[in-house]
């Protein structure tokens, strides 16, 4: 069941209606039972896989806490009796047996992933007639794999205690509007709404229902129709080179934006209106002023699980520190300082690419990422420099500058995602440079994408739609402030909202079609 | 205390590190900074920085900095 599906809504209603009239104590069991059945329509056997994750989490986790807590009582006993150095191999022999809890958890659940995910793709880089071994992915698997690998390391680290309910463990790691593409939720962060009691609010429900059909709206106004023109040129790259590559990367910026976000925003309103606080996952990232800030403000959730859970772990870990005394020592301070960092830099964006899918394209495309990244932390002395001379950092149109810049590089990296291949992106590249084309567009070319004239008008009045909110977001939460003015007010704008979901939506056939991008990440 | 503001000054001139007590909060260390620091701080005093040890309590101050390294040297 998709979030674009009639199905949803009806599921939504009736789960909502419920979920209010039980008894509270059982609204969380609820939406357990809720969430296996979304994700049971979805695919019967992805219920298996989920469920061989919650178990050897929590298994495992329950392990990592009980040998944590003979080993406190061992010290708080006897305290007195030893020494400091047989307390450390105590402490010792107790992370080397939780450590290897850790890893056999990690290992299988990670080794799930890989096997269902990666093993097509590496089989067939070494055998080039190999088939495939047709494993069905389940939907969602490498986002509820890392929350739920996420909140083992935490355990592990001794960040809090471990969840005693497995069935609760169940609910963070499958609860439906999260379940397919994200946010990445933390179970700390997440707990305390999540197995709340919870009693009816007007104001979450209202803020909610806003927020879900602005989801809609972005998903099934612009990101689906605009998906018509994105295909029509990617998929026939022999014919729409040049200017339609360049026209192709900004129309899959929005539409991406609108696709990821749309569902995003549904993911969230769905929890608020449960009274469940789901995290943010887009700071307005088309306004970011470098690469590093564009990824600290898109897909959030995803960008601090890696620093925390990889990027960390790896820069601080014995192996890089030694290595950094070794430089230090033997060459210089600065590249001993920075040689962690790269390393844990590029091993994050290769994972970070290949989280996003099993192919070449991905890999490129992460590599890219680290690289520019690294090139401009190399480069920001230099920038410094020419921003001082120039007094432009403050300035308004050195900031357009930036903004646009940053707009247009990820723009390109993206295009990585389009193709079929890295060398037909490359192709697509040079033919920019090469294919002179720019009038062709505005001279009928428009027109051949798959969509007419009413949907450029349409997109266009989207498009500002979505900046004037963005920069009505920048002074403060919209909803809020639109709370504050007149009450049939707020009702026109949103019943307008509706009423344009339903009249300008694109709709595949049954209403079913379009799955969401991430989703099948 | 002393060689950990300059160690922080050596990252960002700018900022008074006696002072400003929200270096996470505020965004002003980022990820990049954090293992620079965590670097200098291994060199400097021999101490092993486990990553548990990387909270936003422990960096979000040139104080919460010294309080962490002389707890880990004892």
């Amino acid at each position: 069941m998709l979030f674009t599906t009639s199905n949803f809504i009806f599921f939504i209603i009736i789960l909502t209606v419920l979920y209010y009239l039980i008894p509270k104590k059982l609204q969380w069991v609820l939406l357990l039972i809720g969430s296996l059945i979304f994700y049971g329509i979805a695919g019967t056997s992805y219920l298996i896989y989920i469920s061989l994750t919650v178990v050897s989490t929590y298994l495992v986790t329950i392990k990592i806490d009980k040998i944590q807590e003979i080993y406190d009582a061992n010290i708080k006993e006897n305290k007195e009796k030893l020494s400091r150095e047989e307390r450390k191999a105590i402490k010792a022999e107790a992370n080397g047996k939780k450590r290897f809890w850790l890893v056999l958890a990690l290992l299988f659940n990670f080794g799930i992933l890989a096997v269902l995910k990666y093993s097509d793709f590496v089989v067939s880089n070494i055998y080039k007639d190999f088939g495939g071994f047709g494993f069905v992915l389940p939907l969602g698997i490498s986002f509820y794999t890392f929350q739920t690998m996420g909140y083992l390391i935490d355990v592990y680290w001794g960040k809090y205690r471990a969840e005693k309910n497995v069935f609760k463990l169940g609910l963070f790691t499958s609860f439906f509007p999260q379940l397919i593409q994200g946010p990445i939720s933390r179970f700390d962060d997440l707990k305390s709404t999540l197995f709340a009691e919870k009693d009816f609010n007007w104001d979450n429900f209202e803020f909610g229902v806003q927020r879900i059909l602005w989801g809609y709206f972005k998903k099934l106004v612009i990101a689906d129709r605009l998906l018509i023109a994105v295909n029509t040129i990617i998929r026939d790259p022999g014919t729409y080179q040049g200017a339609y590559v360049l026209l192709g990367m900004f129309f899959y910026a929005i539409q991406l934006y609108a696709d990821f976000t749309g569902g995003i925003d549904i993911a969230i309103g769905v929890g608020q209106v449960l009274g469940i606080k789901l995290k943010e996952n887009f700071n307005r990232p088309y306004f970011s002023k470098s690469i590093v800030e564009y990824w600290r403000r898109w897909h959030i959730t995803l960008g601090t699980w890696f620093r925390d859970y990889m990027f960390f772990p790896i820069s601080v870990s014995k192996p890089m520190i030694n290595l950094s005394k070794y430089l230090r020592k033997n060459v210089n301070n600065e590249l001993g300082k920075r040689v962690p960092i790269y390393i844990a830099t590029l091993l994050v964006w290769l994972t970070t690419g290949i989280w996003h899918g099993a192919a070449w394209n991905f890999v490129v495309w992460g590599l890219g990422n680290g690289i520019v990244i690294l090139i401009s932390q190399e480069l920001s002395p230099l920038y410094d420099k020419f921003h001082n001379k120039f007094d432009v950092k403050d300035k308004f149109y050195f900031k357009v500058f930036q903004i646009v810049r940053t707009f247009w590089l990820m723009s390109f990296l993206r295009t990585f995602d389009c193709y079929r291949d890295v060398g037909t992106t490359f192709k697509m590249y040079y033919s920019i440079f090469t294919v002179r084309n720019l009038n062709e567009i505005f001279s009928g070319g428009l027109m051949k994408l798959g969509l007419a004239i009413e949907d450029y008008i349409l997109l266009t009045a989207g498009v500002v739609l979505l900046l004037l909110v963005s920069l009505y977001q920048r002074s403060g939460g919209i909803r809020i402030r639109l709370s504050k003015k007149p009450i049939f007010l707020n009702y026109i704008l949103f019943f307008v909202l509706f009423l344009s979901i339903i009249i300008f939506g694109t709709y595949g056939i049954g209403f079913d079609q379009s799955q969401f991008i991430y989703s099948q990440f | 205390m002393d060689i950990i503001v300059e160690m922080l000054e050596d990252l960002h001139p700018e900022v008074d590190f006696e002072q400003c007590s929200s270096l996470i909060d505020d965004k002003i260390l980022d990820s990049f900074d954090i293992v620079s620091l965590v670097t200098d701080l291994s060199e400097e005093f021999d101490i092993t920085i486990s990553v548990e040890e990387l909270t936003p309590e422990n960096f979000n101050s040139a104080k919460s900095i010294y309080e962490m390294v002389q707890r880990l040297i004892d």
